[in-house]
């Protein structure tokens, strides 16, 4: 009777490592969840594309979309920016800023994304990169929503539609100010 | 001519200054960066990737130690920004303490195992003494190969 110990033996020791396996193989190991959300956003101050200051400072009271792109993120950055220039244009007037921050990327080719998509909310390029690891930047593009008491409230990876930054402001304007 | 002059000095200044406030030893820089996940790259440190990314990265490590951060200070912004996912190696306590302990504790079952196998192994399996043949079969087998031998 004592022989038959191995049979049992050998998937007690097998199934664990199987169950470990398939439970690794069922997540996606680029989907990180950001140590961020709830905590108040990392301050920042560059200049913008334009020469004019930019400081999260300043935006305090207001919503904060805040992009992260670059000229070189294809096909994501170009399937998105359309739709976070109609997002500013809906949302301006009714409290919220949108601000693009471009990282790792040439002057020359970041103006002439910002030209092709006409985006008029705010731009300012990352050069060091230091904005981009505050805020536990990944890669382009990564989308953060910030509340009108400057805490950190959704992350989005990936290209942004429409409908998503809708649905992720109008939660934030509804909250209290 | 004076004005040139003064361009030299200032120049000189500012690279004086630059010295002075940088005296970040470039291994420890790189010793942080050994421990930390580089983002963008599959199982790379941020010391070995050629990124960009790791390049911005281990730029930020360098300006953090020259502000004074101890290394211990710069990998604790890594981990509060990224979270524990950036480091290479998980800390060594509370659940994590699995992952150190498991693969010892396998190897140590491994070896039982081993062991209880072997062990069965050699005595399942006795020297098994020659059957005694029969003597009439003997007989005849010799006689059969004795014939096969005859043309």
């Amino acid at each position: 009777m004592r022989r038959g110990w191995l049979r049992w033996a050998i998937p007690a020791a097998v199934l664990p490592v199987l169950a470990l396996l398939a439970y690794g193989f069922w997540t996606n190991p680029r989907e990180i969840p950001s140590p961020l959300l709830d905590r108040p956003a990392a301050a920042f101050t560059l200049t913008t594309f334009a020469g004019s200051p930019l400081s999260l400072g300043s935006l305090r009271g207001q919503v904060v979309m805040l992009n992260f792109w670059a000229s070189w993120c294809r096909p994501a950055c170009y399937e998105e920016a359309p739709a976070l220039e109609r997002t500013w244009r809906e949302y301006k007037d009714k409290g919220v800023v949108v601000v693009g921050i471009d990282i790792q990327d040439r002057d020359e080719a970041a103006r002439t994304f910002l030209a092709e998509f006409g985006h008029s909310f705010p731009n300012a390029p990352d050069p060091a990169g230091r904005v981009a690891v505050d805020y536990g930047v990944y890669g382009v593009p990564e989308t953060f929503f910030i509340d009108r008491k400057g805490r950190v409230r959704f992350k989005h990876v990936g290209a942004l539609t429409d409908e998503l930054a809708r649905q992720r402001l109008d939660t934030l304007l509804k909250e209290p100010s | 001519m004076s004005r040139g002059l003064a361009e030299v000095l200032a120049t000189l200044l500012l690279l004086a200054g630059a010295a002075a406030a940088a005296p970040v030893d470039e291994k420890t820089v790189h010793d942080v960066a050994a421990q930390l996940r580089c983002v963008v790259c599959q199982s790379l440190s941020v010391a070995d990737s050629p990124s960009e990314t790791a390049n911005q990265m281990r730029g930020i490590i360098r300006e953090r130690l020259a502000a004074g951060e101890s290394p211990a200070e710069v990998r604790a912004y890594f981990v509060e920004k990224y979270g524990e996912w950036i480091l290479l190696a998980p800390r060594k306590s509370g659940f994590n303490l699995l992952v150190w302990i498991v693969p010892f504790v396998g190897l140590g079952l491994g070896f039982v195992l081993v062991a209880l196998v072997l062990r069965r192994w050699s005595r399942t399996a006795p020297p098994r003494a020659p059957a005694a043949m029969d003597p009439a079969l003997r007989e005849r087998i010799r006689r059969e190969v004795s014939e096969m031998d005859r043309p």
